[in-house]
């Protein structure tokens, strides 16, 4: 009987999912090449980007593991984007589980574009102790949190919220963004603090007039770093862990949005190795096609 | 038999609520005095005169139009439609005040966006490709005057 309620209701999301999104008109996104940094382009009104990312982790003193999430981004408004996050891994040797979800939201602050644009970000987590998808390195984060087994980290529940400051500007087409993070453990946990900055620019600042894959303004290059910055009471870079990341993007004519960045632990507390690759699709007019769903405006 | 949870005993009573909402929110949508379009206009006339001063640096460039053709059909032509003549999310850009701005207003507008509209900042293309876009809009501005549909 469970089988076949679960059956029933894996069905009725995959029909729900598909007629959601199949009508939906594809936008061919010009994407940052960031897996961690955030810069302050906001997702378009009443769009869906839809994502998956993977990171592959090696550690000195644990089992390496493979973490994966997706992310669906919606643009509520022109100054307000929603993300909702799901989390999971797989540690070699281990078990693969869910860790849990994340909801974001992101925050125009200024109406025009300046030198340097802020937008205020705000997080709220619920993930287990075994959740490795480093998306954000705060406070003393370090390879030794992800060492243990699974089953005991599963074992340990966070309830996070978490506050960003995401300035960023564009300069002859280069793109520098800078993201300070304020991050607080719900039990009772100090603030704790990491940064991310970033530089990306286009192989080209020029369009083809051709519609072509291999065109050099569709690849988007830079490098990110990113770490922690210890808590409250032992502010600095003390005990934390850091990493360096060039990253790439591959915008293609065809919708798909493709990333790939190598990052490298850049002290003892940092995993040696990440490797991380995402694919995204950008639905536009997702807002649009619900409120036809429901009967509102055509 | 199969048994139905609590949720889901629910459902259809919430999604006949909502269903509800907003067909009579969408109602009251089609009652309101439909918007003008100056309102949407009038953001033209907010670029600083600096900004309206300045020159396309690809005009008179063909392949400038042909990749503004491409461009504004990957990032435009959702919301103004793939003629420019608009659409009830965005206005035409065929429209008189925008065949009138200047390339320095149309690259600031194209820039900066209109937030509180709903058309987001554009700054993420390089600079080039949004000149390449104003040229494209201004080809089309001017074959619109020679021959008005």
């Amino acid at each position: 009987m469970q089988l076949e309620n679960l059956l029933r209701r894996s069905v009725l999301k995959c029909l729900l999912l598909a007629g959601f999104t199949l009508p939906l008109a594809m936008a061919r996104a010009q994407e940052n090449p960031y897996i961690v940094t955030y810069d302050h382009y906001l997702e378009e009104p009443r769009s869906l980007e839809v994502e998956y990312f993977s990171t592959f982790g090696t550690q000195r003193n644990g089992n390496d593991f493979h973490a994966f999430w997706a992310e669906f981004e919606y643009g509520a408004t022109a100054w307000w984007t929603t993300e909702l996050y799901l989390d999971g891994q797989t540690t070699f040797n281990d078990s693969t589980l869910f860790t849990g979800f994340r909801w974001e939201n992101r925050l125009r602050l200024l109406q025009h574009e300046h030198f340097i644009n802020p937008v205020l970000y705000t997080e709220y987590e619920h993930i287990s102790g075994a959740d490795k998808i480093l998306k954000e390195i705060e406070g003393h984060d370090g390879e030794a949190d992800t060492a243990g087994p699974n089953a005991l980290a599963r074992k340990e529940h966070k309830n996070e919220v978490e506050l960003k400051l995401l300035l960023s500007s564009t300069l002859k087409g280069w793109n520098i963004a800078e993201n300070t993070l304020a991050a607080k453990n719900l039990s009772n946990s100090p603030w704790e603090f990491g940064y991310a900055i970033g530089a990306s620019r286009p192989f080209a600042l020029k369009a083809s007039p051709n519609r072509c894959n291999f065109c050099p303004e569709n690849f988007v290059a830079g490098v990110e770093m990113y770490g922690g910055l210890g808590d409250r009471y032992t502010f600095g870079l003390h005990n934390t862990s850091h990493y360096l990341a060039p990253v790439i993007a591959w915008n293609l004519p065809s919708d798909w949005t493709l990333r790939l960045s190598p990052g490298f632990g850049l002290n003892d507390n940092s995993r040696r190795f990440l490797l991380r690759w995402g694919v995204s699709r950008e639905f536009s007019g997702f807002g649009d096609a619900i409120g036809r769903i429901f009967g509102g405006r055509k | 038999m199969i048994r139905f949870t609590r949720l889901e005993r629910q459902a259809p009573a919430v999604l006949i609520l909502a269903f509800a909402v907003t067909v009579t929110s969408g109602q009251e949508r089609t009652e309101r005095p439909a918007k003008t379009h100056r309102s949407v206009y009038f953001d033209l006339t907010q670029a600083p005169e600096r900004a309206s001063a300045r020159q396309n640096p690809l005009a008179g460039d063909p392949d400038a139009v042909a990749a503004g053709r491409k461009l504004f059909g990957m990032h435009c032509a959702e919301c103004h439609g793939n003629m420019a003549r608009g659409s009830p999310r965005a206005p035409s850009l065929l429209a008189r005040p925008v065949r009138q701005a200047t390339d320095g207003t149309l690259f600031w507008i194209v820039t900066n966006g209109v937030v509180r509209r709903g058309m987001p900042v554009w700054s993420k293309l390089p600079e080039p490709e949004r000149w390449q876009i104003v040229s494209y809009l201004k080809s089309l501005a001017m074959s619109e005057t020679l021959y008005p549909q």
